[in-house]
C-alpha cells in the first residue's frame, strides 16, 4: 500500500498527488510513468511522473479527472493508501547535449512537460515554454513554468487567459522569425501533439513527442501499447512501455494512434457514470 | 487393496459438461476421488528401472508416490511429490505428462499410461484440503537470494533454496504473484485460488514476496548484489508479444494473447462490471495453434462469443498444443480452420463520418489456405499458401497468439549479461549460470515460450548450482 502524503486540486478536474514509493523516487527521472491501482480490484492505469522528492521518497502524479478509476483515485484523501504504485517506467527523456530547446504542452499534458523542463532549465539549458490550455480555470502550473523558463507563452483557446489560440500559434511565429532549436518537446493531447509536429516539421528540427496509450501491465508484457512508426517507408510495432514512452514525432501515425485510444470509449463512458453514481449515493 | 489393475483404461477424470463449462470460468477437469485414485494407482506395476521418473524434469519418484496412493496414505504420496515439486498441485494440472513421465510408462505399451498427472493432482489437492499443519520453517543459513519473477521457475527457485536454509525474497513486476500461473493460465484450467496456496506455502517457508519490483528498472540486478543479496536468479518470463506484420493488426479488436489472457485472468474482465475492459461476445479468431491459443479461444467462448475459430497454418498432426486441451476445445464447440493462414485483417471505415463510432473497428479476416510441402529447418512439412484460395472469415475480434520474445527490462539494464539472437539470457544448461558470477536464469527468459514444468525444471537446476556455488564461496 502507497500512501498520498500530500494532495492538492489544481482545478476543479485537475489533481496533483504526492505518493510516498521510496523505491519509486529513488530512480524516477523526467519522461518516465508509473502504474497504479487504486483498490484490490481496481484497472491499472499509467500516468507520466510529474515530479520526485527523492529525500522523502515521494512521487508526484497530477491526473484529469475523465473516468471511472482517475475519479475513485480522486476520492483518496492526505493519509488515505492506494493499493499498487510500480515504477519507474518507460525510458527518460534525452537531454544529454541540448543547450536550446522549446517545450510545447497542452492540458494537463503540461504536468508532464514540467519535470522536463526543470531538468533542462537546471542545466543550463535556454528554455522556450509555451502551455496551452482550454480557458483560464484550466491553467495549471504557471507559476513553476515561470521559474523553469527563459521564456514563457501561455495560451489560451477562449482567449480568457494569456494569448487567445493554440499552442502551435506562437511556435509558427518564433519560426517565420528564424528562431530555431536543438529540439521541441511536446506533451498533450494526441491532436494536439500531431499539430505541433506539423508545425515543425518544415524546420527539420527533431521533435519528441510523449504517448500515453493504453497499457496494462507497462513492463513489456502485453502488447496493448503498441503504435506504428513510419521509418523510412517502413512501418515499425513499437511499444510504448518499454521502447517509450518518447518517440520521433515525425515517424508516429497519430491516426492510428488516436483510433486505438478510443477502443473502450464506451466501457469508459459508462463505468465513469457508474462511478459517479455511486459516489453520489454515498454522499446522500 | 493389494494386487495390479489390469484394466487397460486410465480412469477417466470427471469433467464438468462441455455445454455447461462453455458458460462459466469454473475448473473444466473435477479431480478423482479417493477410491478412483486408489483404483487408478494399482494399475501401476512399480517397475525396477521407473522409466516414468527419468521423463520427468524434476524426476519426483513417481512409483514411490503411487505406492502411498495404493495403501491410501494420501498425505505421504503428496510428502513424497513435495521433495521434488514445489507446485503440485499445479503440475498435476497443466504438465504435458503424455509426452513426459506418461509417455515413459510400460503400461502405455498396451492400452493406457497410468494416470499419473491425475494422480498427482489428487495428492496435491487431498493435502490441500486436509492438512493443518504449516511446514516447518528450515534454519537460516544467513544467506540471502534474490529471485526475479514469481512465475514457475521463480517459485521452484525459490522453495528449492529457503528449503535448504537460504533467505529468499522473491520480487515480481505484477501486483499479484505467480506470474504465467495468474496473468496467463485462465481460472478454468488451474484455479487461482491452488496458485495462491502454493505461494502462501512459500510464505510459510519463510520466503518473502516482493510485490510492483520491476527488476531492471525499480531496482537493477546490480543494486541487489549492492542490497546484500548473494546471487540472483533471474525467471523474467515471456516478454513482448509477436505480430504477425500483416495489415490491419492495428485495428481496435486485435489483442495479443498475453493482452487478451492478462485482461481476462489477473484483470478479472470476465466479471459482470469489471474495472477493466474486454471485447465481449461476438465472433473471435485466435490465430495460432499453441497451449495458450487454446486458452485464449476457450477464454472467449466463455466470455460470451457466438463462434470461435482457432485458425493454425500447418494441420492438426503438428498442432503444438496439448491433445487434452485441444479435445476440450473442440467439444465446447470451438471451430479449427487448419491448414489456412490470416493475410490481413480488415477493419470498419466510414469516409463519410470521422466520426462514426464503429471505425476502426474489425470486421474480418482474410485468410488463405495452405497446403504441406516438403519437411523445413523443424522437420516439420512447411505449409505453402495455395494460389488464388483466398477468403473472409467475418469476425469482431482477433487474437494473435504466436510466440513471445523475452523481456527486454533487464538486458537493457544489466552489464556483462550476454543473451543469444532471440533475446533468451545465455545460461550452461546444467547449471543455469548466465555470464554474469552469480547470477542465474531459467524458464522463459532463457527459451522463449515453453511449458510450465521446463521452466520448473530449470528453477530446481538454478537453485541446486546456487547452492553449490555459495558454499564454495564460504571456503
Amino acid at each position: 500500500m502507497y500512501k498520498v502524503v500530500r494532495k492538492v486540486c489544481l482545478n476543479p478536474s485537475v489533481t496533483m498527488m504526492d505518493i510516498e514509493a521510496p523505491f519509486v523516487a529513488a530512480k524516477a527521472e523526467p519522461g518516465q510513468f508509473i502504474i497504479l491501482r487504486v483498490d484490490e480490484e481496481g484497472e491499472r492505469i499509467p500516468l507520466t511522473i510529474a515530479g520526485y522528492d527523492r529525500e522523502k521518497g515521494t512521487v508526484k502524479i497530477i491526473f484529469q479527472i475523465v473516468g471511472a478509476t482517475t475519479q475513485k483515485l480522486n476520492h483518496r484523501e492526505e493519509g488515505d493508501y492506494i493499493q499498487d504504485f510500480a515504477g519507474p517506467l518507460g525510458t527518460a527523456t534525452h537531454v544529454e547535449g541540448l543547450e536550446k530547446v522549446c517545450i510545447v504542452g497542452g492540458g494537463v499534458g503540461c504536468a508532464i512537460a514540467l519535470p522536463i523542463t526543470q531538468k533542462l532549465h537546471a542545466m543550463g539549458c535556454e528554455v522556450t515554454s509555451i502551455i496551452g490550455f482550454r480557458s483560464k480555470d484550466l491553467l495549471i502550473l504557471e507559476d513553476e513554468f515561470q521559474a523553469a523558463s527563459d521564456h514563457l507563452i501561455v495560451m489560451t483557446d477562449d482567449g480568457s487567459y494569456g494569448r487567445q489560440g493554440n499552442v502551435c500559434i506562437p511556435l509558427e511565429e518564433m519560426f517565420a522569425n528564424g528562431e530555431t532549436f536543438d529540439q521541441v518537446i511536446t506533451i498533450g493531447p494526441l491532436i494536439m501533439m500531431k499539430f505541433v509536429v506539423e508545425a515543425v516539421r518544415p524546420t527539420k528540427i527533431p521533435c519528441v513527442v510523449s504517448m500515453n496509450p493504453i497499457m496494462i501491465d507497462g513492463t513489456g508484457m502485453c502488447g496493448g501499447c503498441r503504435l506504428t512508426l513510419d521509418q523510412d517507408g517502413r512501418k515499425v510495432t513499437k511499444f510504448a512501455c518499454v521502447d517509450g514512452p518518447d518517440f520521433n514525432g515525425y515517424e508516429v501515425d497519430f491516426e492510428e494512434a488516436v483510433s486505438r485510444g478510443s477502443m473502450y470509449r464506451e466501457f469508459e463512458r459508462h463505468a465513469y457514470e457508474e462511478t459517479c453514481n455511486l459516489y453520489r449515493k454515498e454522499v446522500r | 487393496m493389494a494386487g495390479i489393475n489390469k484394466s487397460k483404461v486410465k480412469s477417466p477424470m470427471p469433467v464438468q459438461e462441455p455445454q455447461v463449462r462453455a458458460g462459466n470460468f469454473n475448473e473444466v477437469a473435477l479431480g478423482y476421488t479417493a477410491e478412483t485414485a486408489v483404483d487408478e494407482a494399482r494399475r501401476c506395476l512399480n517397475c525396477k528401472d521407473s522409466p516414468c521418473v527419468k521423463g520427468c524434469p524434476v524426476n519426483i519418484p513417481i512409483p514411490e508416490f503411487i505406492g502411498k496412493i495404493k495403501e491410501s496414505d494420501f498425505e505421504g504420496a503428496y510428502q513424497v511429490i513435495s521433495r521434488s515439486s514445489a507446485l503440485p498441485a499445479v503440475c498435476g494440472r497443466v504438465c504435458p505428462q503424455e509426452s513426459q513421465c506418461e509417455c515413459e510408462c510400460v503400461r502405455g505399451k498396451k492400452g493406457d499410461a497410468v494416470g499419473i498427472g491425475r494422480l498427482e493432482r489428487f495428492a496435491a489437492d487431498w493435502h490441500n484440503q486436509h492438512n493443518t499443519e504449516k511446514p516447518v520453517r528450515p534454519h537460516s543459513n544467513g544467506k540471502r537470494v534474490a529471485v526475479v519473477g514469481s512465475g514457475p521457475s521463480g517459485l521452484t527457485c525459490a522453495g528449492d533454496l529457503a528449503r535448504k536454509g537460504y533467505q529468499v525474497t522473491v520480487f515480481e513486476a505484477l501486483h499479484t504473484a505467480g506470474g504465467v500461473l495468474v496473468y496467463g493460465i485462465p481460472e478454468f484450467r488451474l484455479p487461482k485460488a491452488i496458485v495462491q496456496k502454493e505461494v502462501d506455502n512459500l510464505k510459510d517457508l519463510g520466503v518473502d514476496i516482493e510485490t510492483n519490483m520491476i527488476i531492471g528498472k525499480t531496482l537493477t540486478v546490480d543494486e541487489l548484489f549492492e542490497e546484500g543479496y548473494d546471487a540472483v536468479f533471474i525467471g523474467s518470463g515471456a516478454g513482448l508479444p509477436s505480430f504477425m506484420g500483416i495489415p490491419g493488426e492495428s485495428y481496435k479488436g486485435v489483442y495479443s494473447a498475453n493482452e487478451f489472457l492478462t485482461r481476462s485472468n489477473l484483470m478479472k474482465a470476465y466479471k459482470d462490471q469489471p474495472d477493466t475492459p474486454i471485447m465481449k461476445g461476438g465472433r473471435v479468431a485466435v490465430t495460432g495453434g499453441g497451449n495458450v491459443a487454446m486458452d485464449a479461444a476457450r477464454t472467449a467462448l466463455r466470455l460470451g462469443a457466438d463462434k470461435v475459430y482457432i485458425v493454425y497454418r500447418r494441420s492438426m498432426e503438428e498442432l503444438p498444443a496439448r491433445k487434452e486441451e485441444v479435445e476440450h476445445a473442440m467439444e465446447e464447440g470451438i471451430e479449427f480452420r487448419l491448414l489456412c493462414n490470416p493475410i490481413e485483417i480488415l477493419g470498419y471505415e466510414n469516409p463519410q463520418d470521422k466520426k462514426d463510432p464503429k471505425n476502426g473497428f474489425v470486421t474480418g479476416m482474410k485468410c488463405i489456405e495452405m497446403e504441406l510441402g516438403e519437411p523445413d529447418d523443424s522437420g516439420r512439412r512447411r505449409p505453402v499458401p495455395i494460389p488464388g484460395s483466398e477468403f473472409l472469415l467475418e469476425v469482431d475480434t482477433v487474437v494473435i497468439s504466436i510466440g513471445t520474445s523475452p523481456n527486454p527490462l533487464i538486458k537493457s539494464t544489466t552489464e556483462g549479461l550476454e543473451v543469444n539472437r532471440r533475446g533468451g539470457f545465455v545460461v550452461e544448461e546444467s547449471t543455469g549460470a548466465t555470464t554474469r558470477k552469480g547470477v542465474y536464469a531459467g524458464g522463459d527468459a532463457v527459451t522463449g515460450s515453453a511449458t510450465v514444468i521446463s521452466a520448473m525444471g530449470a528453477g530446481k537446476t538454478a537453485a541446486r548450482a546456487i547452492d553449490e556455488y555459495l558454499k564454495k564461496l564460504e571456503h
